[in-house]
């Protein structure tokens, strides 16, 4: 009898398993909880708009389905972060992963779950320079430029805007530190002098201490690479009250509705670097997003490009299976073949089940350089008025 | 002028902020002090206590805002902190006699109290996020900010150095003083503080003399739980509330409860002090300070800088270490740990 039952469950397995339309599941791994909780809602809907726009269309691998599944990579613990992954990949069965956001829990979800396991991760907002040259099997992709890139751009807003000297903290982790060596780096080949980096823990009760050595070292603005809910908050709240800068320069992690929110006018005249364009795309997008109800802001276009380029690779290999699939994620991104801009995912199926090239330039203009990351246009930001502005593209 | 001008930047950058961060300690570690005096064990709870007595005030405080009830110049929380203490004490009491009382009657050592009360911790922890979320709220938004800003003082007195002071830094160090006055005239001089000390010094002879160890412990408890709506709001006001950081701030609470020396009251104020002066002092720069007291022209080459803010939470615990093992009872003579 109980040999009876396990060959029915087998047979009704198999069976299954051979229709030719089926439900692909996607892992949507960000920080639902953590520093950048007030992020990451947006980003999981639009990377979720992606995949319902793609089922919609019916064409996915013969009127296959798309179904995401959350997972909570909290931003910063490791272990929690390859918990949740373990979980999509091994309970859930995803076929790839939608995700990391943060990099340090990124690199760790990459070689403790992702690489064992061999399944594609697309990260729409890992930044650390690290993750360029680390070791991934051809697994790893990210629609978010490396910080490294942020670093010059930032370095060339501060000359503009004659900058001659500048203090630095950032968050004590591998983002913050990432960016703030690449930031120092390339401000100092402009000539512009960091008279301190120093880093601040997050979660932390009372930043007291660090904004009296930064004001000690003085400088013209106060450069804050960390996290807007978290310790960059408290930094430049102390700092203005205690009057030691007027000015801050707010990269990537920085720039959210929520930050001029709590802060109030005192942040105005600020202004820093997100990683943005002025596409046709990113117009399209934001109008679809509006319609969705997502709320603009950071990385939710580079969300919905990661989200896209999975399902893309996924029909241009016939196959949901990674071992399949990654190698088509550079040809589905980049020239040649027809340009595909946001909500035209059904047409790109079509082409692409053709045996058509399609070119993918999304809601932020995507072209994957190097070991599969985003070239990176940026969008500089000025706090004007309590609200964030675009001052221009870059 | 030179002279004056370096004061006025120490008094920015480290004696305000200083002043305000320890006090905030010194009302937490009084907390922990009294329940560690009392009851015998280490609450790990209190951090999570104050948080929730925060939440209790800040949603009063909304309520407040929707009658259009303000408090003039100064924040609204400060009319809705009765109703937080009331809901704390409700709060501290009901576990007390759901947890701790079982534990009391049987006589259990004081490690299965701190385990409960670490059980404690999670059960409140869960209870505020519950309630109010995870999110960052600002608290103090009506009111007026400062008392005087950097600008302002500047004008004033004519010095190149400004001194900002915030409203809520201002209310944190009146509240604090009025707290810990009140409660030294209350265990020094009323007949229920007295009790509560021989009770704290000595159990059974206070217990011979006919002090009613329930009523002690329900004082404790009323007082602890008032203590940390107090300081948790005084917190929340000065910077930011969060429930995480909450529990982030327990490390530096119980460190100067330690250092002062466990169960002694003056002694959790001294170590509050202590802890938020010394992560301040050690890693400050004092490069522009040098620059105005030095003779001439001299400019001191670096930050003149002890120790990198990186190891701000190093320094108290090396105080901590220090003071474990040159004087285990702590500065005043509490408990030994």
């Amino acid at each position: 009898m109980k040999n009876l039952l396990v060959t029915t469950a087998l047979a009704a397995t198999l069976l299954s398993s051979a229709a030719s339309a089926e439900d692909v599941k996607i892992g949507v791994l960000l920080g639902f909880t953590g520093p950048i909780e007030s992020l990451t809602p947006g980003m999981g809907a639009s990377g979720e708009l992606a995949m319902k726009e793609v089922s919609d269309s019916g064409k996915f691998l013969d009127g296959s389905t798309v179904t995401p599944v959350r997972g909570d990579s909290t931003c910063v613990d490791s272990a929690a972060a390859s918990a949740a992954a373990e979980r999509l990949i091994t309970s859930d069965k995803v076929s790839a992963i939608f995700g990391a956001d943060c990099s340090g829990v990124t690199g760790a979800v990459l070689q403790n779950v992702a690489r064992p396991n061999g399944i594609v991760m697309i990260s729409p907002s890992a930044t650390s320079p690290a993750l360029s040259d680390a070791e991934d099997d051809g697994l790893f992709f990210r629609t978010a430029p490396s910080d490294a890139r942020q670093g010059q751009v930032l370095a060339e807003v501060l000359t503009e805007k004659g900058v001659k000297s500048a203090a630095l903290t950032y968050t004590n982790n591998d983002y913050g530190k990432g960016l703030a060596e690449s930031i120092k780096t390339n401000a100092e080949a402009a000539g512009i002098e960091i008279t301190i980096d120093s880093s601040h823990e997050d979660g932390k009760g009372d930043y007291s201490a660090e904004v009296g050595a930064l004001a000690q070292a003085g400088g013209d603005v106060l450069i804050v690479a960390g996290y807007l809910d978290q310790g960059g908050k408290g930094i430049i709240q102390a700092a203005l009250d205690t009057g030691a800068f007027d000015t801050f320069v707010l990269p990537d992690g920085m720039v959210g509705d929520s930050l001029p929110a709590s802060i109030g006018d005192g942040l105005n005249g600020s202004y820093g670097t997100i990683a943005g364009t002025d596409s046709e795309g990113a117009a399209m997008f934001n109008k679809m997003a509006e319609d969705a109800g997502i709320k603009i802001d950071a990385y939710v276009g580079e969300s919905y490009d990661a989200a896209a380029l999975i399902m893309l690779a996924m029909q241009a290999a016939g196959s949901s299976n990674s071992a399949d699939f990654k190698s088509k994620i550079m040809d589905v991104a980049n020239a040649p073949g027809e340009k595909i801009m946001p909500g035209e995912l059904g047409k790109a199926l079509e082409l692409l089940s053709e045996g058509k090239d399609i070119d993918y330039v999304g809601a932020t203009n995507v072209e994957l350089i190097g070991a599969g990351e985003s070239a990176g246009s940026f969008r500089e930001i000025l706090v004007d008025g309590g609200a964030i502005t675009t001052a221009k593209y870059r | 002028m030179e002279i004056m001008n370096a004061l006025a930047l120490l008094s920015n950058y480290l004696v305000v902020p200083a002043l305000a961060y320890g006090s905030q300690l010194a009302l937490g570690a009084l907390g922990v002090t009294l329940v560690y005096g009392i009851l015998r064990f280490s609450n790990f709870a209190h951090g999570e206590l104050m948080a929730f007595g925060t939440m209790a005030v800040i949603l009063m405080t909304w309520f407040l805002q929707a009658q259009g009830i303000s408090f003039g110049a100064l924040p609204t929380e400060l009319l809705a902190l009765p109703v937080g203490i009331l809901a704390t004490v409700v709060l501290a009491l009901g576990t007390d006699r759901v947890v701790y009382r079982f534990h009391r009657s049987k006589k259990s050592q004081p490690v299965i109290f701190l385990i409960a009360s670490l059980a404690v911790m999670f059960f409140y922890s869960g209870l505020t996020r519950f309630i109010i979320g995870t999110a960052d709220r600002n608290m103090g938004d009506d009111g007026a900010r400062f008392i005087f800003t950097a600008r302002e003082f500047k004008e004033w007195s004519g010095l190149d150095e400004g001194i900002a002071l915030r409203t809520t830094q201002g209310i944190t160090v009146v509240v604090t003083l009025v707290c810990v006055v009140a409660l030294f005239w209350f265990l020094n001089r009323t007949r229920a503080g007295k009790s509560m000390r021989a009770y704290s010094d000595n159990e059974d002879l206070a217990l011979l003399s006919g002090v009613n160890p329930e009523r002690v412990v329900l004082i404790a408890w009323i007082l602890a739980a008032a203590l940390a709506t107090v300081a948790g709001t005084m917190y929340g006001l000065d910077k930011t509330f969060k429930p995480f950081i909450y529990l982030q701030l327990l490390l530096p609470i119980f460190a100067s409860a330690i250092v002062g020396g466990l169960g002694s009251p003056v002694g959790a104020v001294a170590g509050g002090f202590v802890i938020a002066f010394s992560e301040i002092t050690v890693t400050f720069a004092y490069k522009r300070v040098l620059t105005y007291i030095m003779p001439g022209d001299n400019v001191p080459d670096g930050l003149v800088q002890l120790l990198s803010t990186e190891y701000k939470f190093a320094v108290s615990f090396v105080i901590l270490v220090v003071v474990l093992l040159v004087r285990p009872t702590g500065i005043f003579k509490g408990q030994s740990v």
